[in-house]
């Protein structure tokens, strides 16, 4: 079943002294949602553009279905789909007129039903300057999965939508993964990339630092599952009680929160602490970390 | 419709549209035309009898020379090229495109003013309706590749505007339109020869008007066309998707190769 899509080799793009990517490689399978994850400055967009044709690689392999983007542009323009951070339309472009104008490029029929799959029919008229943040976005998406390619190039998709049109998109893609698109998914939204992504790597400083599906990255950092509890009296708050498992516990507003290595027993001995001080248990929340705390992790300590 | 109509149709759409463009193809030309039909004819007679073709290189160069670069830089730096190269959009319609919607506005402005001129200012119509025909098109390529040029090589709209007006006010004060060449003083005379606007007087005079010019109005017209072919071929070459991109394939001081048939011209005449 698996069919590698997309294949970065040993990529490199350097910026006169400044190497901005340092020899990464990852592959992206046909049907997969793969998120590129990083702060600012990481290497993603060098990334990402060499990918879609736009800047040519210093080094290494891209490939696109056996196509090399800064070679052959005129056979990538049909396999990818590109979702820009910027807008990307002319001010007084009409939607209608956008979605017939890429499609003709592409040369394939105007795809009115994603307009309509994406609440955009009212707006067909309208200028893309008229639209909202999120709308112009939803429209961006329309544009780069109009031609249906096989590879979608999604940055920060969901950046500033609210969260029914977040939703919505979020079904989209993955109603196109379900298709078979293999989607690269850019974003600095942790919950996103962990909801949304089979896969992500973490770039920082032009490397890639981690990889893997997001539980198998949350699995392999220190290991604490977060135990929050708010009682009644709050007499965690004011008792220093050891409980088993537990490397470290802070107190957030109503909540004493532990990290905890083991967290079954630490939970036995918490129920039974209330019990014996007679507090009553409000609220307890026993949590994986996530993908955020990870990738803070792994960025707070430079990738080691 | 094919991918260069739809494009073309946009493009053409938005000389209406947008509001800087509908000023500058429109708005800006024929109200200055109707300024000076009301005014200048009655302050300078004189004045009727160059009324039309001064009037149709002013809206040639208030469309092309004024309006044209701005929208490129925009697009460019609003990563709209960027876009369009991801979506297939060839660089030459990116440039080609927009000057030549330029142009038919242009011709829809030229139309208004050489059909209502005589009829409301006593204006002189062509002799030659064709030769007419001619320098206004060659007239209106010469200046949209300008246009398209300095679009080009401008690094913000803020550029656009210096570039642009280093040709528009030379060519309202000493480019033929306000004043014949003939009665300018004899040393400004080659610097009006290397404007587009002196050589399109000479050539509208000389070609559709059957009067006596000061410049060859055949070499006139030659050298238009070739400065435009030149400035189009530049703007070509020195086209840059993304100002962010940094391998660039010329120095924006090639742009004023695009000048060498003016100063030829200067030789050639003298």
């Amino acid at each position: 079943m698996n069919e590698t899509i997309l294949s970065v080799q040993d990529f490199r793009k350097v910026y006169g002294d400044f190497v901005a990517v340092d020899g990464i490689r990852f592959q992206v399978q046909r049907g997969e949602i793969f998120g590129l994850l990083g702060p600012n400055g990481a290497g993603k967009t060098s990334t990402l553009e060499c990918l879609e044709g736009i800047r040519r690689p210093d080094g290494g392999a891209l490939r696109i279905l056996s196509v090399a983007p800064d070679r052959e542009p005129r056979k990538l323009r049909n396999l990818i789909g590109v979702q820009l951070q910027t807008s990307g339309l002319p001010a007084n472009m009409r939607v209608d007129e956008a979605m017939r104008f890429f499609c003709a490029y592409h040369g394939v029929a105007p795809r009115y039903d994603l307009l309509e799959r994406l609440g955009l029919k009212e707006k067909q008229r309208s200028q893309f300057r008229e639209l909202s943040t999120g709308q112009q976005r939803r429209l961006a998406l329309a544009l780069a999965a109009a031609h249906r390619p096989p590879v979608l190039i999604l940055d920060e998709p969901t950046a500033g939508l609210d969260v029914n049109s977040r939703t919505e998109l979020h079904t989209l893609m993955q109603e196109l993964r379900d298709a078979g698109t293999s989607i690269l998914l850019a974003t600095h939204d942790m919950a996103e990339a962990e909801k949304m992504a089979d896969r992500v790597a973490i770039l920082l400083r032009g490397k890639i630092v981690a990889t893997g599906s997001p539980r198998e990255l949350t699995a392999t950092g220190s290991g604490l599952t977060k135990v929050s509890v708010r009682t009644d009296q709050s007499v965690l708050h004011h008792n220093g009680a050891a409980f088993p498992g537990v490397q470290q516990h802070l107190i957030k507003e109503d909540y004493v929160i532990y990290y905890s290595t083991d967290p079954g027993p630490t939970v036995t001995a918490l129920l039974d602490y209330l019990a014996v001080h007679n507090d009553k248990l409000v609220d307890l929340r026993v949590e994986r970390p996530s993908l955020e705390e990870r990738f803070l992790e792994i960025t707070n300590t430079g990738g080691a | 419709m094919t991918a260069f109509a739809q494009h073309f149709v946009f493009e053409f759409k938005t000389g209406l549209r947008n509001p800087n463009q509908l000023l500058l193809n429109y708005l800006f030309p024929l109200g200055f035309y109707a300024l000076m039909g009301l005014v200048m004819t009655q302050i300078n007679p004189g004045f009727a009898e160059t009324m039309v073709p001064a009037m149709v290189v002013f809206a040639i160069m208030a469309s092309t020379i004024l309006g044209l670069p701005s929208p490129l830089v925009e697009s460019r730096e609003a990563g709209i090229f960027r876009s369009y190269k991801i979506n297939g959009v060839p660089a030459l319609s990116i440039l080609t495109i927009p000057m030549v919607t330029t142009i038919f506005h242009v011709l829809i402005t030229s139309a208004i003013i050489v059909l209502t001129g005589p009829a409301l200012f006593k204006g002189i119509a062509p002799i030659h309706w064709g030769a007419f025909a001619l320098v206004a098109l060659v007239t209106a390529f010469a200046c949209g590749a300008f246009g398209a040029l300095i679009g080009v090589i401008s690094a913000s709209s803020q550029a656009t505007v210096l570039w642009s007006q280093l040709i528009f006010l030379p060519s309202m004060l000493i480019g033929g339109l306000m004043l014949p060449l003939s009665l300018l003083p004899k040393a400004i005379r080659p610097f009006s020869a290397l404007l587009p606007t002196a050589h399109a007087m000479q050539a509208f005079m000389g070609l559709a008007y059957d009067q006596t010019t000061t410049l060859n109005p055949i070499v006139s017209l030659g050298v238009l066309l070739a400065s435009g072919v030149l400035a189009f071929g530049l703007a070509i070459y020195l086209f840059n998707w993304d100002s962010r991109n940094q391998a660039r394939r010329g120095h924006p001081l090639m742009a004023l190769l695009a000048l060498a048939p003016f100063v030829v011209s200067i030789f050639l005449q003298s």
